[in-house]
């Protein structure tokens, strides 16, 4: 273990969102849950690059006097990114979600395993 | 008849070579053979469903246990991973992480006086990074023409057999709570959206938040009062021009000031005093672009989920 374990307390907190979105992932069989799990993972990393982007005692980066120095502003880059990163994972849950639609509509279940085994009772 | 005439009479068509010589019996599979047959059918449909049954499988049962036991593992593994990796991260606060390098030090420096808009991260999204941006508005845009593919219902209209697919008859019609507080609130909410977006290059905001703000009153919009009142002005062609006009004016707008060199004395657009509303360049236009396409695509979203038509 490094030193700053404690100090990164934020992180450990993004990490470990992380990790449950994971773990939801792999754990639950229904779809709609399996989603959520994706968009705690993706809330996890917008927390993560929020605060690799912050600076003690300094303020965001929106010069209203006019000043404009590295010693004042927390870094810009990341708050762009986090940005990039929402806009996609609105496109992929909606396109999740509908697709899921669909496959209620053909099996009348959103449990994954038993949607696999009618695929194998087709012969698919 | 002799056999030398028959042939003669078959090559020409006029009547079967075996005709009244042969005892045509009809084909009967005898019941023993059908019995077993049967037997097998059933044999075989029992295998599948002693297959497929996944309540008394024993075999699926063991195998299910162990795939959570060894999901588990590999979730702690992960977990303790990734907490080495921040152990060994610079701390929070300081000021000399390798991520605030010379990047963000130029745009923070340059940012101002280059983009013309107070706020930096705007100028970093909108004038730096513009066609990242564009990206962005592309992925929406694709993202509802799947999702109209996929949730379209394209029933065609009968004449007469109207058959509903919307689920409002399922919910209290016309609730009258929900529309008067609509009457107060749909306004604001629009007009914070349309704040937000203008004040894209000022203050914390632009595009993206706007105009999901402003999707959000259309939602409570349609809520309150229908999609009836809804469809008067915001239907697929709708929809389809606006995405479009918007995306190819961000396009265009964004080459030309690109092709003409990334830097704004030879793009002729005034970039205006800083901290006025008409100032920064191209950025409070294309803030008004992406601030349309996301709009439209939050309410396309929420039709498509909920009725599968506009």
């Amino acid at each position: 273990m490094g030193p700053n374990l404690l100090n990164n307390y934020g992180q450990v907190i993004a990490m470990l969102m992380f990790v449950i979105g994971f773990a939801n992932l792999l754990f639950h069989k229904n779809m709609i849950k399996k989603i959520i799990g994706f968009n705690i993972m993706d809330s996890s990393i917008y927390l993560f690059l929020a605060q690799m982007g912050y600076i003690k005692s300094h303020i965001v980066p929106i010069a209203t006097d006019g000043a404009a120095s590295v010693d004042q502003y927390i870094n810009p880059i990341p708050t762009g990114l986090v940005l990039t990163g929402i806009v996609v994972s609105v496109s992929v849950t909606a396109l999740m979600l509908s697709l899921c639609v669909r496959l209620y509509r053909r099996y009348n279940t959103l449990d994954l395993d038993e949607i696999t085994t009618m695929l194998r009772k087709e012969g698919r | 008849m002799k056999n030398s005439d028959r042939i003669r009479e078959w090559l020409l068509g006029d009547e079967s070579l075996y005709y009244d010589t042969m005892a045509v019996k009809s084909q009967s599979i005898n019941d023993e053979q059908a019995a077993v047959e049967e037997e097998l059918i059933k044999g075989s449909l029992d295998q599948k469903e002693k297959t497929f049954d996944t309540k008394h499988n024993r075999e699926i049962r063991t195998v299910s246990v162990l795939y959570n036991i060894l999901a588990a593992v590999f979730v702690i593994f992960i977990f303790v991973n990734l907490l080495m990796c921040v152990s060994y991260l610079p701390p929070l606060e300081e000021s000399q992480k390798a991520v605030n390098n010379e990047v963000s030090q130029r745009y923070i420096e340059k940012g101002l006086k280059e983009c013309g808009s107070t706020n930096i991260v705007a100028g970093m999204i909108l004038d730096y990074r513009a066609f990242d941006t564009f990206g962005e508005s592309n992925v929406l845009f694709i993202a509802t023409v799947t999702v109209l593919i996929l949730m379209r219902n394209n029933r065609k209209k009968e004449d007469g057999a109207v058959s509903d697919p919307d689920d409002r008859r399922l919910e209290p019609k016309d609730d009258i709570i929900l529309q008067k507080a609509a009457t107060f609130l749909v306004p604001v909410i629009v007009m914070f959206g349309i704040y937000v977006i203008m004040n894209g290059h000022l203050s914390p905001g632009g595009g993206f938040s706007g105009g999901a703000v402003i999707g959000a009153g259309l939602i409570l919009y349609a809520n309150a009062f229908g999609f009836h009142k809804t469809e008067r002005f915001f239907t697929e062609k709708t929809y389809k021009w606006i995405s479009f006009t918007a995306l190819t004016f961000y396009c265009l707008a964004k080459s030309y000031s690109f092709f003409t060199g990334a830097n704004h004395l030879e793009s002729h657009i005034p970039l205006g005093k800083a901290g006025a509303i008409l100032s920064a360049g191209l950025i409070l236009p294309l803030n008004i672009c992406v601030g349309l396409v996301v709009a439209c695509t939050m309410y396309t979203f929420y039709c498509m989920f909920r009725k599968g038509d506009f």
